[in-house]
Order: C-alpha cells, then sequence, then structure tokens
C-alpha cells in the first residue's frame, strides 16, 4: 500500500516532512525485510535443499555414464540425452504420456462436469453419492492398482461383470492386449480421479452467485443456456487448475502404471516415469536415468510456465505477479 | 543478525541430518563390540522371526557382537543397497544375489573380500558359493540356493492321463497337448512380471549350449554361440505350441488367485515352471490346505538335439555380502549362517535349498528333497542370467525376452541384446 502511494505521487512534488517520513519508511522496511526473512528462510531452506539441489545433483549426474558404484569418472557430455531421444521405447513412452494426458482432457473433463453439475442439485441421498464418487481418490495407488490388477485377469471380475449384463463381446484382454492396455489404464485412472475433479468443480460451484441464475432465469434464460453462459465461466479458473492438475499428472504418471504392467506388454504402456525406473534404476543406470529425470522434469516445467503465463495469468494475477 | 540466520539454521539442519546417520559411524575394527546393521528380505514369517531368533544366539555365544536388523522387500534392495554404498554408513552385512551384480557392487570398494575369513567354512558349500566370488575372491556366500523346475498338479496330470511327468521336449508336447484336450491350462506363467519369462529362455539355452559355453558367455558377457540363437528358435517352437493361459503376458506371477501360481493351486492351471520356494507362494493364494500334497515337482525335460547337458540346472540363490567395516565380525556371523545348525534350521523352513550337505540331509518336504538331489547332481548350476550379467545386460536380455513373449522379436533380437546393452546402447 505505501509504496504504491508512494510510486503514484508525481515526483516533482514536494515532500512534506521528508526526513521523518523516510525513518519510519527505512525503519519498516528493515523490518519488512527480517519478517520475511524469518518467514521464508525454513521453507526456502527445504526448498533449495530438497528440490533445487536434487534437479541440479540430477542434471550432473545426467552428463556421466555412471552405475551408481563409486566415483564418476566417465563422463559422455550429451549422450544420455541423445540415447533417450533416439530410442523407440522412449518415444512410445512420450505418446503415451500424450495420449493420457489428451484423454484426459477429453474424457475425464466433460464426465467431472457434468458429475458436479448433477450432485450440485438437490437430489437425495446427495451426499452418500458424493462420497461414493470421491471414494476411489482416497485409496492409495498401489492399493488400487493392486485390485484393478486383479480384477481385470482374463475371467475375473470385470469379465464376469460384462457378460452377466451381456456384453460378454467386448470383454478384452484388457492388460494382455498391447492395443488395448493403454485404454484399459486411463479407464482405472478416470475411476481413481474423477472424484479429485467433481469435488474440485463442486467448490467451484459455490461459487457461482445464485443471484446470477436468478437473474439470467428472469431474462429467460433456460438451464442449458443459464449453465452454459453463466456457471461454465465462472467456473473457468477451476477449470484451469484442473487441466493443470491433470495434465501434470498424466506426465507424472506412474505408480500404477508400474504395478499394474510394469509398463507391458512389449512396453506398449511405459510412461516417461515407467521408462526411468526402469531403466535407471533397474539397470543400474543412474547416469542416463538421471538424464531422462532431467527430461521429464523440463518438460513438466516448460509446460507449467506456458499455462501459468498464458492460461491462468488472470486466475492467479494477485497471488503469484505483483506482490505489492 | 540477519546474515546469521539461514548460517544457524543451515547448521542446525546439518545437525539433525548427521543425527540420523550417526548410528553406525563408529569405526570399530576388529577387536571390541561391534553393531551390525543387517538388511535381510524376509519381511514375512516364519523367515523373520528365524533370523531374528538366529541373530540373538549367535549374540549369545558371541556377546561382543550385536544385531540392528532391518527386514526390506526384495524390491527396495534395487534401490536402497546403491545408495547405501554410495554414502558413508552403509549396512554391514546385507542381502546378496551374487554374479554381476556383486560385480557392479564392488566399483563402491565398500564390499568386504572375505576370501580370507571364510575360508575355515567355505569348503562344505562347493560350487554354491562360486555365485559370490568375483575374479576368485570371495565377496559373499549363500545360505540357501534356489533352482527352478516344473511344479505340476498331480491329480490334474492323472486326469488328463498323464502317468508320469515328461522327462523329454517331446513328452512335454504330448503332455501340453493331452491337457489342452481335456480342457486345463497346461502351463500357467507370470509374464506381467518379466523374469518368470526368462527361465524358459535360460532352460532352452542350458540344453542347448555346453557348460563350456555357457562359463564363456557369462564371463565375456556375449551369447555370440551360435547355440543361443538356436535356443531362441527352440523357444519360439515351443511357445508356437500355445502353452500357457489366455492374456498371459498380462498375468502376474504371485498375486492374487488369477496368479500364475495362483491358477496351478486352484487347479485351473497343471504345470508352472518357478523356483523351488513355488508351493508357499500357492499355498497363500488357495484356501485348499492340502495343496502341498497334491503338487509335484520335475526337472526342465531333456531336448533332443543340443549340446547342453541335460542335468544342469537353472538357479541361483540368496546370501549375504559384508561390508569393510566390521568385515571379520559379519564373516563370522555367515560362517555360522552356513553351519550345521543353522542351516538344520533352514531346511526345516522350506524356503530354500540348504548350502551344505548337511543341511539337504535333514530337508523334509519331498519335492523339496527331489530338488536338491538334482542340483547335488548337476554338472552345472547356471545362475539366472538376469544375475549372472552385469545388472544392465542382465534387465536388457530379461526385458528382450518378455517382449519376445508379447510377439516383439525374435531369437536374434534376444541375442543382440547382451551385446548392445554391453556396449552401453539404451
Amino acid at each position: 500500500m505505501m509504496s504504491a502511494a508512494i510510486t503514484t505521487r508525481p515526483p516533482t512534488a514536494p515532500v512534506p516532512h521528508a526526513p521523518a517520513a523516510g525513518g519510519t519508511r527505512r525503519r519498516s522496511r528493515v523490518r519488512t525485510r527480517l519478517e520475511l526473512a524469518f518467514l521464508l528462510t525454513p521453507a526456502l531452506l527445504l526448498f533449495v535443499g530438497f528440490v533445487l539441489v536434487p534437479i541440479g545433483v540430477a542434471a550432473y549426474y545426467s552428463l556421466y555414464s555412471w552405475n551408481g558404484f563409486g566415483p564418476l569418472t566417465d563422463f559422455v557430455g550429451l549422450d544420455n540425452y541423445v540415447d533417450a531421444f533416439s530410442g523407440d521405447v522412449f518415444q512410445g513412452a512420450i505418446g503415451h504420456n500424450l495420449i493420457i494426458a489428451t484423454l484426459s482432457i477429453v474424457v475425464q473433463l466433460p464426465l467431472s462436469i457434468g458429475l458436479a453439475l448433477l450432485l450440485n442439485r438437490k437430489l437425495r441421498g446427495r451426499s452418500v453419492l458424493r462420497m461414493v464418487v470421491f471414494a476411489p481418490y482416497v485409496l492409495s495407488e498401489a492399493v488400487t492398482a493392486v485390485i484393478w490388477l486383479l480384477m481385470l485377469q482374463p475371467g475375473g471380475f470385470v469379465d464376469e461383470i460384462l457378460r452377466g449384463v451381456g456384453l460378454g463381446g467386448v470383454v478384452k484382454l484388457w492388460l494382455a492386449d498391447p492395443s488395448v492396455v493403454l485404454y484399459t489404464l486411463f479407464v482405472v485412472i478416470t475411476w481413481k480421479y474423477i472424484g479429485f475433479g467433481v469435488i474440485l468443480l463442486l467448490a467451484g460451484l459455490q461459487g457461482v452467485p445464485p443471484e446470477l441464475r436468478e437473474a439470467a432465469a428472469l431474462d429467460g434464460a433456460g438451464a442449458w443456456q443459464t449453465t452454459r453462459h453463466v456457471v461454465l465461466p465462472l467456473l473457468g479458473p477451476t477449470i484451469r487448475i484442473w487441466v493443470f492438475l491433470s495434465v501434470i499428472g498424466s506426465l507424472q504418471l506412474f505408480d500404477l502404471v508400474w504395478i499394474m504392467t510394469l509398463g507391458g506388454p512389449a512396453d506398449a504402456s511405459s510412461t516417461m516415469a515407467t521408462y526411468l525406473f526402469d531403466h535407471g534404476f533397474k539397470r543400474y543406470e543412474f547416469g542416463f536415468g538421471s538424464a531422462v529425470a532431467v527430461i521429464l522434469f523440463v518438460i513438466c516445467f516448460v509446460f507449467a510456465l506456458f499455462y501459468q503465463r498464458f492460461a491462468l495469468r488472470r486466475d492467479t494475477a494477485g497471488a503469484l505477479t505483483g506482490v505489492r | 543478525m540477519r546474515s546469521r540466520k539461514p548460517l544457524a539454521l543451515f547448521a542446525a539442519a546439518a545437525m539433525v541430518l548427521a543425527g540420523c546417520s550417526s548410528g553406525g559411524a563408529s569405526d570399530a575394527s576388529t577387536e571390541g563390540p561391534v553393531t551390525l546393521t543387517w538388511w535381510h528380505n524376509r519381511t514375512t514369517e516364519p523367515m523373520k522371526s528365524k533370523w531374528q531368533q538366529i541373530a540373538d544366539d549367535f549374540h549369545k555365544t558371541h556377546p561382543n557382537t550385536s544385531f540392528t536388523i532391518e527386514p526390506l522387500q526384495n524390491e527396495q534392495f534395487q534401490t536402497k543397497v546403491p545408495l547405501a554404498l554410495q554414502g558413508n554408513t552403509p549396512p554391514d552385512l546385507f542381502q546378496q544375489w551374487g554374479g554381476g551384480a556383486l560385480a557392479d557392487q564392488l566399483k563402491s570398494g565398500k564390499i568386504a573380500d572375505i576370501t580370507q575369513a571364510s575360508s575355515g567354512w567355505i569348503g562344505p558349500l562347493a560350487k554354491n558359493a562360486d555365485g559370490w566370488k568375483v575374479g576368485g575372491k570371495q565377496y559373499g556366500a549363500p545360505y540357501l540356493m534356489h533352482a527352478v523346475g516344473f511344479w505340476y498338479r498331480k491329480d490334474v496330470f492323472a486326469g488328463a492321463g498323464i502317468t508320469t511327468p515328461p522327462t523329454t521336449l517331446d513328452e512335454l508336447n504330448a503332455a501340453v497337448a493331452k491337457l489342452k484336450t481335456a480342457g486345463v491350462t497346461p502351463i500357467a506363467i507370470g509374464g506381467k512380471d518379466r523374469w518368470p519369462d526368462a527361465f524358459y529362455w535360460a532352460y532352452f539355452a542350458v540344453r542347448q549350449c555346453s557348460v563350456d559355453t555357457l562359463k564363456k558367455a557369462v564371463e565375456k558377457t556375449e551369447l555370440t554361440d551360435p547355440c543361443f540363437l538356436k535356443a531362441g528358435e527352440n523357444l519360439k517352437s515351443f511357445l508356437d505350441t500355445k502353452p500357457f493361459q489366455d492374456g498371459f503376458v498380462g498375468t502376474p506371477a504371485q498375486q492374487g488367485a488369477g496368479s500364475s501360481a495362483g491358477l496351478v493351486a486352484n487347479g485351473k492351471a497343471a504345470m508352472e515352471l518357478q523356483g523351488d520356494w513355488n508351493p508357499d507362494v500357492m499355498q497363500a493364494l488357495t484356501e485348499d490346505k492340502e495343496i502341498g500334497s497334491k503338487i509335484g515337482w520335475f526337472p526342465f525335460p531333456s531336448v533332443p538335439g543340443g549340446q547342453g547337458d541335460p542335468s544342469v540346472m537353472v538357479g541361483g540363490g540368496d546370501g549375504f555380502s559384508c561390508t569393510t567395516r566390521a568385515a571379520t565380525a559379519c564373516a563370522e556371523f555367515l560362517g555360522h549362517l552356513v553351519g550345521d545348525d543353522v542351516q538344520k534350521i533352514l531346511a526345516e523352513t522350506n524356503s530354500g535349498l540348504p548350502v551344505t550337505p548337511a543341511g539337504v540331509a535333514a530337508l523334509k518336504s519331498e519335492p523339496h528333497k527331489v530338488i536338491a538331489a538334482n542340483m547335488t547332481k548337476a554338472s552345472h548350476v547356471q545362475l539366472y542370467f538376469d544375475t549372472a550379467f552385469p545388472t544392465k545386460v542382465g534387465q536388457a536380455l530379461n526385458d528382450a525376452i518378455a517382449n519376445f513373449f508379447a510377439g516383439q522379436g525374435g531369437p536374434d533380437t534376444i541375442v543382440k541384446s547382451v551385446s548392445e546393452a554391453a556396449a552401453g546402447n539404451k
């Protein structure tokens, strides 16, 4: 506030009581800085120690061929990066990540919005339904993966249910058919994460003032028009944040895939993260694994930056930018 | 003031971090009391308490040696051991599967050479100890061996009219055909986990290649001998008979009734090529308390036309390596583990094959006695290739084999995966 007042003052205007005011200002500025230092230092130390330094160390390791034992001696420059990008399996993995991210937006988003609108209406058993939709999100990924791994075995629970309702014809080798497995995993991911989107959007819907709907209704807007032109635009910030979280989540997909398929069969469901674990840790290629980790980080980081810059700019204005 | 605060915090953080790791930092060379940090992979009963008991008993007779025991899941060793060996406080004694992974770990300079320290007790282990040798030096020792062979349901075999377990590949193929006619899945395999696929390739390789060729291949990390290619072709012909369950590339080996072990345990499949540990896995996946008496074991059949000795077994073992800090006390403890008393205790758990003749003699379970007898008469025990080769090569080989099972690549791709991984290609 104070500095805003200062900058709006014409620079040529005389300063009344300059010395006294300057003294107060300087003292309070020192105090602000001390406060900032005091409040930020612990978090900053943790962030530097556990985020920035490891990223730097990974970048350093990525320039070596190193199996994790002994000193780093075999400097290979950018070879690890070249190897990663020129490998079919890693290219495939990036493709799988992009497919999951795209499907998330195209399928999960409309589904979440629909469910959220439905669950926002007054209907009997609403809180129970909300809980049911949200419950899978509470399960850990490992538990989810094991449950679905067992249910999706040939002749297992899923197949039996489908046959029971007369859909025996759509039964596939869900986890064993390379052309199906990625989409099977997407269904499980959707099952697990749809609740998160719904809860987020429900919270967003609470922020839509009822007066606006009433006004729209008075102006003769139907239910669809109200939803389309009043509710959805106001849900914009929530939707944009959901898309952000969803894409980042899709890019970093690991646990579920690793437990259900190990990225197989024949790498048909590998993701960047499973590739990283498979070729970095399992093969004791820590230099190469670090290179893949750096690639994964850069992709996420660049996406995050661009998304912040272009999609989230208005939503986060004042929170992340223009502190004073 | 302002500049000191971060420093003070840093110092505090450093002290906290140091505090975390000060436990094993004391330098106990050879004499005096020592506490061994022990990482083993037996996270479940009965072995978990057996190890505790064995450690407690050892402490009673060797008051200078105490233990801090940390049981870890198998998978955790892959990540924790390299990190620990890179750090300053590795465990003093940890699970070691030997072979190429051990050779990799030697580069840390922290694995103790126990050739001298073990000379008094390593004799009875004979060839069992070879997997824990690198360049003629002993860097650890096994406490239990493992071997792979066919576990089968006697009742299902009988139901399909198979009277004796197959001893040749032709007989195996005939059995597969009979079981199919009887409407049973002939063989279950946990293809999702990849390593069960590798058992098949390994057995076709040891049946096709002479023992000398096998030893040379591991020594030089290469599969250039044409017999390895031929092994892949034989495997291909075998896969073409479609002996496995539907969707086997997505089947887990050990999780749930739908896993390969579960399919056999519940009578839905007749056989599984698996390690000696399989009865325990099966028992956990079925309500049939009699499963133990319903299953039998036979070795991988002979394959016509190969140079391989049909007595050769594929297997491995569970062992421990010592790190340098307390190597003397650690090696003494390893000697205790392969001593008759402990080996007899281990024999009764059926969790592997004892490493010494005295231990083998104490085995109670019929199938395990058969397996142990086959191990004893084997002219060579081929360490699993993924373990025998350096880790990056072994894993690349496993991946190539798993891809082959999933219909990608051929016998040549498998052979090439080894040379390419050894050359550093990703």
